[in-house]
């Protein structure tokens, strides 16, 4: 296997002999948590740990709630008042779960965001890149039908306005709409298989991420630098990295902490926060609610998919040169899922031959109106769609296409970087120099 | 007679449920509960008092069909003594043909409930809604602009909203489509299909507490925001163990790390 030359296990016992001829486990698990890690990685290199681990969580409090709840409409949301109530610790296994999901995708747009500014997902690592992208759709869409779990208004009729999307694909959307429902609306065998399915993908998102983890240790993990770890002997990798094991680790967990306690204390103190209370009156077909928001994590791209109405002159376009096929509807979830095929194509798009935004000044203010651009996104997508609303979602969601398909492709060839460290060493010795070095460029007090 | 009021209930809820599409969000008043805060604890005489006044007044029409009767015995609840619990168990019809159907059972050869349940009785023919996770159901307090710092600031507000309607009233009342509506400024669409409840000195306290308005309307709404979130105190008890003993881990590892890193950083 290619990779960071670096000192593989040796089975030393005879015991250890035998069973690394027959199953190098132990050999796997030293070569994956001794991989040589470049030493200059920043606090934003912590959130993959944490994303690890709030997979665990879900997981866990997850089985323990399946054990408790009951997946049927007329049921479903007196189960889960019965976990809240009756059982031991329901409510904490619950609002951990809720919060839980809240905290994965804080992690996961932390990941993602990192990945961009630090052009992550340039070669070699356009692989390791696309499996996070399955992954974060993989968990939007676990996300989702776990929120249709306690049958709430909010679960119904969110439900319905989603699997809705898919039957605005011209021809085959009607089909596609009632055999992912399993009948003409969302029903019991909605929630059956919400359920099912509920449980299956966690399973499926850790198989990702262990190739997504397999992926990065063959190319090595990116730093801020963006400069790659020397590969021409163990001594010279040596001096760009440190073992995974104890260096980042210990780093990873002190963060993993920090976050512990903020995350202990909402769910602790206000668990209900991040939730829509409409969620606690149960699911009615007869009344619709008067706002039907998503989850908080949903909000950008709800907010895209809303935006281009029959108004719009694009869609007005399109409308016209495709025959009326593709509505304003259709358009506003190609545009909803094209907003995250856009960012899976980033390795193609980005022209520029300098991996990291640290020493690409242009870049760098793109990248932060970016950030803005998706936060306006998310608060827009809790709002009505009454002016200004209107214009402020048309005008994110256009720059959020801009910036991968126009900016992107276009910096690399106008954008003149800035020098990099020749080394991750001499990166890192700026930081942390070299105590006879320093000694010799002080000057000598004067007698 | 009864499915005509039903029917005129179900359309007058309808109607305001439609008003409130409109976006008119009444005005909450932000009253100061004892279990506010990240120590905030329920205040065991305001439940038993809440309780008084949901029993006697509200239980009328309103169902509680989550909860447990054995709970109001809980600790961090209203924390009933048990033969105060008995009695008040015992004022339920276990066997009441109406509110819970039985069906013989030809091998116990006896009629057992369809519905085997312990908790309160739901009431929901009148068209009133089940208060049982009414606090947690409904927002009082919103914004500024969709940023939610007031929730962050002051709560979600559930019960706040709850004593905010029941003192909320006018005195104002119209007629639509032979429904009496009353204006209530707390109210979304500001008129509501539920006559005042209370009026002030609905209810008499044993220990001579205050029963004007405002005060039952408080105590009420304190009562279902414990029925809404009955373990609130054990939780936040956890949060702050939890958090206690998570910055003395994460302390530890502060620490640890720092010197893990020292020789590398050449700063040991």
């Amino acid at each position: 296997m290619a990779g960071i030359p670096h000192d593989h296990y040796e089975p030393k016992t005879g015991g250890e002999k035998w069973l690394h001829s027959r199953l190098p486990i132990v050999g796997l698990m030293y070569d994956t948590l001794m991989i040589p890690t470049p030493k200059n990685l920043n606090w934003m290199w912590i959130w993959g740990i944490v994303l690890t681990f709030c997979l665990v969580l879900q997981i866990v409090t997850g089985i323990v709630l399946a054990m408790h709840y009951t997946p049927h409409v007329d049921q479903a949301f007196a189960s889960v008042e019965h976990i809240m109530r009756n059982v031991n610790g329901g409510y904490m296994l619950r609002y951990l779960h809720a919060n839980g999901a809240s905290l994965f995708f804080v992690a996961v747009y932390a990941h993602i965001f990192r990945g961009l500014y630090y052009g992550s997902y340039k070669a070699p690592r356009e692989i390791t890149w696309i499996i996070g992208m399955i992954i974060y759709l993989a968990m939007m869409a676990t996300a989702f039908m776990g929120y249709v779990l306690p049958w709430g208004q909010m679960s119904f009729w969110g439900a319905t306005v989603i699997t809705g999307l898919f039957g605005a694909i011209p021809g085959v959307g009607d089909m596609l709409q009632t055999w992912l429902l399993g009948g003409p609306a969302v029903d019991n065998a909605t929630l059956n298989r919400f359920f099912s399915l509920h449980y299956l993908l966690p399973f499926v998102i850790a198989g990702l991420v262990a190739v997504h983890i397999w992926a990065f240790h063959t190319t090595g993990n990116n730093n801020p630098t963006g400069v790659e770890v020397r590969r021409t002997s163990k001594e010279d990798a040596a001096k760009d990295t440190v073992p995974f094991w104890p260096y980042f680790v210990m780093k990873d967990l002190f963060a993993l902490g920090v976050i512990m306690i903020v995350f202990w204390a909402i769910v602790g103190f206000m668990p209900n926060y991040l939730g829509h209370p409409d969620n606690y009156i149960e699911a009615n077909p007869l009344a619709t609610p008067a706002h039907i928001v998503p989850e908080w994590y949903f909000l950008p791209f709800y907010a895209i998919l809303r935006a281009f109405t029959a108004d719009v002159w694009a869609v007005q376009l399109v409308s016209f040169v495709t025959g009326g096929i593709v509505d304003a509807k259709f358009f506003g979830v190609a545009a909803m899922f094209g907003a995250i095929i856009v960012m899976a194509l980033a390795p193609w798009l980005d022209t520029s031959s300098v991996r990291s935004g640290r020493y690409r000044p242009m870049f760098k203010w793109w990248f932060a109106l970016l950030v803005v651009d998706f936060f306006v996104l998310m608060w827009v997508g809790a709002r009505d769609t009454e002016f200004p609303h209107d214009w402020i979602s048309l005008i994110a969601s256009a720059y959020w296409f801009a910036y991968f398909l126009i900016i992107l492709p276009l910096l690399g060839v106008i954008e003149k970087p800035l020098p990099r460290p020749a080394t991750i060493e001499e990166d890192f010795d700026s930081h942390y120099p070299a105590k006879d070095k320093s000694a010799g460029t002080v000057p000598a007090p004067a007698e | 007679m009864l499915k005509t009021l039903s029917l005129a209930t179900v359309s007058a809820v309808a109607l305001a449920t439609g008003a409130f599409a409109a976006g008119d969000a009444g005005h909450t008043e932000d009253f100061a509960f004892s279990y506010e805060g990240p120590f905030g604890t329920y205040d065991q005489n305001q439940l038993q008092r809440g309780l008084k006044i949901y029993t006697e007044l509200c239980s009328a029409c309103h169902g509680l069909k989550f909860v447990p009767l054995r709970t109001l015995a809980d600790e961090g609840g209203p924390a009933l003594p048990e033969d105060q619990m008995k009695a008040y168990a015992a004022a339920f019809p276990i066997n009441d043909e109406l509110s819970n159907p039985q069906l013989f059972d030809r091998d116990l050869e006896e009629y057992r409930t369809l519905l085997p349940t312990d908790n309160f009785p739901a009431l929901e023919t009148a068209g009133a809604p089940d208060l049982s996770l009414m606090a947690k159901a409904r927002a009082g307090f919103h914004g500024p602009l969709g940023t939610g710092i007031n929730q962050f600031v002051k709560g979600i507000g559930g019960a706040e909203y709850i004593a905010s309607v029941l003192t909320g009233y006018t005195g104002e009342e119209k007629e639509e489509a032979g429904t009496i509506f009353y204006e209530n400024t707390a109210f979304p669409g500001g008129w509501i299909a539920m006559a005042p409840p209370l009026y002030g000195e609905d209810v008499e306290f044993n220990d001579g507490h205050s029963n004007d308005l405002h005060s039952e309307a408080e105590d009420v709404a304190a009562f279902l925001r414990w029925t809404a979130e009955p373990h609130q105190d054990a939780r936040k008890r956890t949060g702050f163990v939890g958090v206690f003993f998570l910055i003395i881990l994460t302390v530890l590892l502060y620490l640890s790390n720092k010197r893990i890193w020292a020789k590398i950083k050449r700063k040991d």
